[in-house]
């Protein structure tokens, strides 16, 4: 019969409320919905383009000369997103060590696809993130953007997405990341009650219908732009190119 | 009905360990499935092959001492069910049964399908004392207690401590373990006292122990044998952020 010694239990004083696995939770929960009311905002922005160019554009114009701001939400959106990121993938990897030797037989119970695929929407959306702000705010990827004025002389954003979306390799991958975005908060949304405790039995099935409430409406807020552009409702401007 | 088992046999912690394949021959349905093993077990015996261990005691679903990971369920995934509790009506005849350890850095394998669960009762001691007051005996109606309080620790008190909850989760994470004792304290009056630093020693233990984190996946809930709602988990959470700020 072989014994089992009992490993020296190392000392408690190294968990801090930070390194702690609720501590960690807690931070994903709030720079998750950090980041969640900012793509609100950004969707509500966007919908302007329905208005029309001048709106589109006074509005992109009057963020600029916002730039305290503007700085302020983008250097709170950097610090969240790095946070959300890192731990997302350094809990992704201690959750894998957490079982090294895994099940020969895999049975999921009742734990969702979009909760065991967070890693996944999660680290999709990270990369287009990415292509986005080389794409649209730093112009790298299209460089004839940044030539791109309006009759004011403002920069003429609203042509600059009339033109982005009409690639239609551009749409596809946006409607791909605005799906992995709205899959992820199906279960983020639920999951900021239950990490911040305000879940009981009672709440439970409620915040799971808020979560897909929410979703439908993120991926359709977002996705109606391109769809629109693609089915020529809104169109380039006269003049432009 | 007769039955083929896919059983994990492992000489010790330090051996790799495999799956043998074993028949089960004539096995009544009213049999729980420890019973099943045990038939198995004689038989193995008088063949001169060694039995298959695993851990059992009261047989009757409230020790906690049962374990095994059954087609890929702990406990074999009758509701409410322990694995001593699960009846062999469950299965059918002529089936392939898969019986795996539970699995977790936490939980070592000792030998087949026997796991040191001792993680736990780390767990445990960490979380101290209960403060009792000296001198006779109280009335036992004595400190009053709203009904749907005692209900709601009774609730989390059910917890046998099994660890079907670690060996479901995706992440082998012990929250709704961890969360059943705190919630069950914490809701009682005598176990106010000491609030704050048993949620944060018990929290502290949990991690060092090297269980995984929680990510809301719920699969513990559902094989709990006695039932524990994660919303237990949702009132740790709480706990833990009132300790901070205390």
């Amino acid at each position: 019969m072989s014994t089992v010694q009992a490993k020296p239990v190392p000392s408690q004083a190294k968990v801090t409320f930070i390194s702690s696995s609720i501590g960690k939770k807690i931070f994903q929960a709030v720079t998750g919905s950090l980041m969640f009311f900012f793509v609100v905002g950004h969707m509500l922005g966007n919908l302007q383009i329905f208005i029309g160019q001048d709106q589109l554009n006074t509005y992109a114009q009057a963020l600029k000369d916002l730039s305290a701001l503007l700085w302020s939400v983008r250097f709170v959106m950097f610090v969240c997103l790095v946070i959300h990121v890192w731990w997302g993938i350094q809990l992704y990897f201690e959750n894998l060590f957490s079982r090294p030797i895994r099940y020969i037989v895999n049975t999921t119970v009742q734990a969702s696809l979009s909760s065991r695929t967070m890693i996944f929407t999660g680290g999709g959306i990270f990369l287009y993130v990415v292509y986005h702000l080389l794409h649209y705010t730093f112009i790298v990827t299209n460089p004839q953007y940044a030539g791109l004025h309006d009759s004011l002389g403002r920069h003429d954003v609203y042509s600059m997405v009339v033109l982005g979306f009409q690639n239609g390799w551009i749409s596809t991958v946006y409607f791909i990341a605005m799906f992995s975005l709205s899959y992820h908060l199906t279960h983020a949304i639920p999951s900021l009650f239950q990490t911040l405790g305000l879940n009981n039995d009672k709440t439970k099935s409620k915040f799971e219908v808020l979560g897909w409430l929410v979703a439908i409406v993120i991926f359709v807020g977002f996705s109606v732009i391109p769809a629109a552009i693609l089915l020529k409702i809104i169109n380039l401007p006269e003049g432009v190119l | 009905m007769n039955l083929t088992l896919r059983v994990w046999r492992q000489k010790n912690s330090q051996d790799k360990g495999h799956l043998e394949i074993y028949q089960a021959n004539d096995i009544n349905e009213d049999m729980s499935f420890l019973e099943m093993l045990d038939v198995v077990n004689e038989d193995l015996i008088k063949k001169d092959i060694e039995p298959i261990h695993f851990d059992h005691d009261c047989r009757e679903g409230i020790c906690g001492a049962c374990s095994l990971v059954i087609n890929g369920i702990p406990h074999g995934g009758k509701k409410g069910c322990t694995t001593c509790e699960l009846r062999m009506r469950n299965f059918k005849d002529g089936d392939t049964i898969t019986i795996e350890p539970f699995r977790a850095k936490a939980f070592p394998v000792i030998r087949d399908l026997m796991v040191d669960r001792s993680s736990l009762d780390r767990v445990m001691q960490a979380g101290g004392f209960v403060s009792v007051n000296t001198g006779g005996v109280p009335d036992a109606n004595a400190i009053p207690i709203h009904k749907e309080i005692s209900d709601k620790a009774m609730d989390a008190a059910a917890c046998i401590g099994c660890g079907a909850c670690v060996a479901a989760c995706p992440n082998a994470s012990a929250m709704l373990f961890v969360s059943a004792k705190v919630s069950h304290l914490a809701t009682l009056p005598q176990g106010k006292v000491e609030r704050e630093q048993r949620v944060r020693k018990m929290v502290a233990q949990m991690d060092i122990e090297g269980f995984g984190n929680c990510t809301n996946y719920y699969e513990c809930e559902a094989v709990c044998p006695k039932e524990i709602s994660v919303k237990s988990i949702a009132m740790m959470n709480r706990e833990y952020m009132r300790a901070l700020v205390k």
